[in-house]
């Protein structure tokens, strides 16, 4: 349940936006997600209510944007989009990817009043 | 008022956590901070933040500091019972003239600590409460009660969790996965982040795998197919076997991360 450590790393952030952004609530919290990141989304959505009571947060809306995934295949040498952390190379069917990208968790945009 | 992130004053910082800088160091306290709402006009704000950016703040810090020691810092992760701790005794007792430390993660009790300070070398019990694996943050309040040398080597015990401890930067140099023989060679296809994030992958107890009926080779191939980088050290902390090969690892990481011993005035 790491995905309670990621919600009060969106908290700290929100807290530090309010200060410095001069508002009082939150309405929506828009996050980028990567396929490959260590975010599972239902755990995130669950732990999103909890951690946010009592904060400027409280009752917002939590939209999850998928990023997709990409890697380097060490058999045809080429960068592919994956959907699946051990899928195959959709190229050669090779089955050694390292990921070049997908791992984002970041907080793309907040609406606030 | 901590020098790493300023806390301790109870007036500073969101957060909140045991601070007792004369032993070991528990954080199971919750959060705490508080605002009310009001009501203006709506608006968009482009944040743009990672979500694990105040995190990564403190893993800055913490790197920072231990590179300008010209320390190699490890973070051994794994599952619990993989015998972490046993191989970082045995590694203390093969590098016994190099300078080290040691972070020991575990969600309570200081056993890890105690046995490693029966080595004779220094370490530091973090106990994470209910947390289920390290932060950067709890790193740093670990180093201020570390003697760390120039040149030394710092390993840090994450907790014993195959997924948690793959997000989270604690400032380390790598990241090193031990993996036991007799967890099945399907661990990393399972829990692949874990073994992507590392630079090594220690397949420990190999004096077990007669017995376990494993495929070695299979522990292999899906090492690779997770991380085609990866590199594979296989040992046996009971019989020595492979230790000299880790060690070796260890004293090239070390040259690499060494810088010279600043002159006296």
């Amino acid at each position: 349940m790491h995905e309670i450590s990621f919600c009060e790393g969106i908290r700290t952030v929100i807290e530090d936006q309010a200060k410095t952004q001069s508002f009082d609530r939150v309405t929506t919290i828009r996050l980028e997600i990567g396929r490959f990141s260590c975010v599972e989304k239902s755990a995130l959505d669950f732990a999103f209510d909890a951690v946010m009571k009592g904060s400027v947060a409280e009752g917002a809306a939590l939209i999850m944007i998928d990023v997709p995934g990409r890697a380097m295949c060490y058999d045809c040498l080429q960068e592919v989009e994956l959907n699946d952390r051990l899928a195959q190379c959709p190229d050669c069917g090779g089955e050694k990817l390292m990921p070049v990208s997908g791992d984002v968790m970041r907080i793309k945009n907040i609406e606030v009043e | 008022m901590c020098a790493v992130c300023g806390c301790g004053t109870g007036t500073v910082g969101n957060h909140t956590h045991a601070h007792r800088h004369d032993t070991d160091i528990h954080f199971g306290n919750g959060a705490a901070g508080v605002s009310l709402a009001g009501a203006s006009q709506a608006r968009l704000i482009e944040v743009e933040i990672d979500i694990l950016s105040q995190n990564n703040r403190y893993a800055a810090q913490n790197r920072t500091r231990l590179r300008a020691l010209g320390a190699f810092t490890v973070n051994m992760v794994s599952s619990p019972g993989s015998g972490k701790t046993t191989l970082l005794c045995k590694t203390i007792e093969a590098l016994r003239k190099q300078p080290l430390a040691v972070i020991e993660g575990d969600q309570q009790t200081a056993r890890d600590a105690d046995r490693i300070r029966a080595t004779g070398a220094p370490a530091v019990q973090v106990n994470t409460g209910k947390g289920c694996h390290l932060d950067a943050h709890m790193v740093g309040h670990a180093l201020e009660q570390l003697p760390l040398a120039q040149n030394a080597m710092l390993f840090i015990e994450n907790v014993g969790n195959l997924v948690c401890p793959a997000a989270f930067d604690l400032g380390e140099d790598c990241k090193v996965t031990v993996l036991s023989v007799t967890e099945g060679e399907d661990k990393p296809l399972k829990y692949p982040d874990i073994f992507t994030a590392s630079r090594l992958a220690i397949l420990s107890k190999i004096d077990l795998a007669p017995h376990c009926d494993v495929d070695l080779n299979l522990f292999h191939r899906n090492l690779i197919r997770v991380n085609p980088g990866i590199e594979i050290i296989w040992l046996s902390a009971r019989t020595g076997e492979g230790m000299a090969d880790w060690i070796t690892w260890l004293d090239a990481r070390l040259a690499e991360a060494a810088r010279p011993q600043k002159e006296g005035p």
